[in-house]
């Protein structure tokens, strides 16, 4: 079980730097979104919506089927599909292939199904070099770290930070210049693509009609990844399937515009199987490989399941107050915000991080953006209610309960209701009539109430109560 | 085996059972809308352009070869096998080497070539896109690996948007192993979120419409 990280959250909020990278970045790419979905950009967006909601709701409730038709699909074109229970099956798998095939390195375009199960510590325990490509994997992979952000997995560093970073692991000049800085990439990831043996990718969709992986990108590291090396090896979670490639039309519509404010990104591809056999270029081999890793799980249940309908925009991030001050790396796992913080706790049981679904002010501003509609309000406040019955269950929360219950008494005995009333006015109002309360008393500022009272202010309680004035206006009309 | 097991866990938790029937899916949502030849040329030029692409309109065959040589000039440049290419006389050009077959010399070629010259299957009016399938005549590492990419197509294969091309093409794997959708150069946002051009792909992009 983790606990609230106070103290990181507290350095993240102290640090202005990063608040700043934080905050404008966010703030960009929320400003960009805006503009594409506004009504004259796109006059059909909330029929989108509304259709990628109805098309992923119909898919996740016949997933068995549209699995077993991708994967004909696949094997139809000469590719194959390998179902995988965990990280470890993942792993094994290519391993176990790269060996087959004496495979030495591997290039990866971004893919968070793979930063999920750790898949490129897995490899290099076993003497693999697995490269990510895409320009900020590669600067977060050089500095061992996780994605901050699920589009923008360096929105946290500056380029005087990547300037830092290439210069002790790349041995180059130190360079400032961020043009500059993607030209040195450029040049040493060119030659991983043109030498490595295997290409990984994630998957933004698979296609059940086709047997197609669709990735979405703006760099061209996924079409590198997939057209240089002999072997295409595609990751990705059960729940990325829909059921036509018609459907991309919906699809690509929202995805592009939630996650960067871009009506379609730079490059979409498709790709269905190996190269065909007149085709001059393409890999060789063709593999999915369908991960499970807790998805069954979600499945039981019928209302948390709409996560599963998540295409991975960050838009929510983009709009979660939350997120803006304490930044991705104060969520326990790699999906941070309020998607991390619906889908963290159905992966590792609610206990694990049970402060998690309580980090929101539900604002209802994730909600609002998601261009699937999941309702991430209503889903924290499920989530809330059933940490809540389990710690009770464990016998936590006694006070709590205990004070419920004093509450509930209290209210059902008016008088003593009216007394404790009016202490309380004559505790809190003191000195601070028109204003707000912003500190209690000593001996009563400890415990929930002091932690309470050290974010907020509550209005100073009226100098006559509800009663009181009736009462008198009651005497005053002689009734 | 993994496949059954996981197969099983997602009938049980959605109370299904094996071969059982999909229930209907909502119909997809295509929707076409009515535009003219030339509001889509128009319209196509003017998304691409926003990207920093760059669309030039030849009024003939032997106009776009002119584009074209005035843009390779003392340069080096590959060009895929499309018919159309010779049909336009681009592959004889004196800087454009074509005709190559052989996955390995096309890839030598293409990681030291300053251009890359294809046809593209379709267009996108409204996103300003190039539509590619992978064939014996389009292979797909010349619109990738040279800085600059010169694609050359007629203008009536602009199409309005998505929707028209996968109505035309609703099953494309039917015909190729790879679609792949070019909107624009090659870009990326992920330092400081400040636009950078062709961090892998080409960084200049120029479409000729004949």
């Amino acid at each position: 079980m983790t606990a609230y990280p106070e103290s990181s959250v507290r350095k993240t909020l102290a640090d202005p730097k990063l608040q700043l990278a934080i905050y404008s970045s966010t703030g960009r790419l929320m400003n960009h979104r805006r503009a594409q979905v506004a009504p004259a950009a796109l006059p059909d967006y909330q029929e989108l919506r509304t259709q990628a909601n109805l098309v992923k709701k119909h898919t996740i409730e016949n997933l068995d089927h549209y699995l077993e038709q991708f994967e004909a699909r696949v094997r139809a074109h000469g590719g194959a599909v390998v179902f995988c229970k965990d990280g470890n099956d993942v792993s094994d798998f290519v391993l176990k292939l790269a060996k087959e095939r004496g495979a030495r390195l591997l290039v990866k375009s971004k893919s968070m199904t793979t930063e999920e199960i750790n898949f490129n510590e897995r490899l290099e325990r076993h003497g693999l070099e697995a490269v990510e490509t895409d320009l900020g994997e590669y600067i977060i992979q050089l500095a061992h770290q996780r994605p901050y952000h699920i589009v923008a997995p360096a929105l946290h560093m500056t380029r005087y930070d990547v300037a830092e970073l290439f210069t002790e692991k790349l041995g180059v000049e130190k360079e400032t210049v961020p043009e500059k800085q993607a030209m040195i990439a450029r040049r040493t990831l060119r030659q991983k693509f043109l030498t490595a043996d295997i290409g990984v990718t994630g998957a933004n969709f698979l296609v059940a009609d086709s047997g197609a992986v669709v990735l979405v990108e703006n760099e061209g590291n996924a079409r590198m990844s997939t057209t240089a090396p002999k072997i295409h090896i595609a990751v990705a979670g059960i729940e990325k399937l829909i059921p036509r490639a018609q459907d991309l039309v919906t699809f690509l519509k929202l995805l592009g515009r939630s996650a960067t404010g871009q009506p379609l990104t730079v490059y979409t591809s498709f790709l269905a199987g190996p190269r065909r056999a007149s085709e001059i270029d393409g890999p060789d081999e063709f593999y999915v490989l369908l991960l499970d890793n807790g998805r069954t799980r979600l499945l039981t249940d019928r209302e948390k399941r709409q996560s599963l309908y998540c295409i991975r925009c960050g838009g929510c991030l983009n709009a979660c107050p939350v997120y803006r001050k304490i930044g991705g790396h104060n969520y326990p796992w790699v999906y941070s915000g309020p998607i991390g913080a619906i889908i963290t706790p159905q992966y590792h049981g609610v206990m694990h991080d049970p402060w998690l679904p309580f980090a929101s002010s539900l604002c209802g501003a994730c909600g609002e953006v998601c261009p699937v509609k999941i309702d991430i309000p209503k889903l924290l406040l499920d989530l809330r209610s059933e940490i809540t019955k389990a710690k009770a269950r464990e016998g936590k929360g006694r006070i709590e309960k205990l004070s419920f219950r004093m509450w509930a008494w209290l209210m059902r005995h008016p008088k003593l209701y009216e007394m404790a009333g009016s202490m309380g006015a004559g505790i809190f109002g003191d000195g601070e009539r028109k204003g707000w309360v912003k500190r209690v008393p000593g001996p009563m500022n400890v415990g929930p109430l002091k932690a309470w009272m050290s974010q907020r202010e509550f209005p100073a309680p009226a100098p006559k109560s509800f009663r009181q004035l009736w009462r008198e206006r009651r005497r005053t009309n002689g009734a | 085996m993994e496949r059954d097991v996981i197969l099983h866990k997602v009938r049980t938790a959605l109370g299904r059972s094996a071969g059982q029937e999909p229930t209907l899916p909502p119909p997809a949502r295509v929707v076409i809308p009515e535009a003219a030849a030339e509001d889509r040329v128009k319209s196509f030029c003017a998304a691409l352009e926003a990207l920093a692409g760059t669309a030039l309109q030849a009024s003939s065959k032997e106009e776009a070869r002119d584009y074209v040589a005035s843009l390779v000039a003392g340069k080096t440049a590959v060009a895929s096998n499309a018919p159309f290419l010779a049909e336009c006389g681009v592959t004889g050009l004196a800087e454009v080497r074509s005709g190559i077959n052989g996955r390995e010399e096309l890839r030598e070629l293409c990681a030291t070539a300053d251009f890359g010259i294809t046809s593209a299957e379709y267009a996108l009016a409204d996103t300003g896109t190039l539509v590619m399938l992978s064939s014996p005549q389009e292979a797909r590492m010349v619109s990738l690996l040279p800085p600059v990419h010169i694609a050359l197509l007629r203008r009536e294969r602009i199409l309005t948007g998505l929707d028209e091309l996968l109505s035309l093409i609703p099953l494309p794997a039917e015909q190729t192993s790879s679609m792949v959708l070019i909107t624009g150069p090659s870009r990326t946002a992920d330092i400081e979120q400040i636009l950078i051009r062709g961090v892998h792909g080409p960084g200049q992009i120029h479409v000729i419409l004949v």
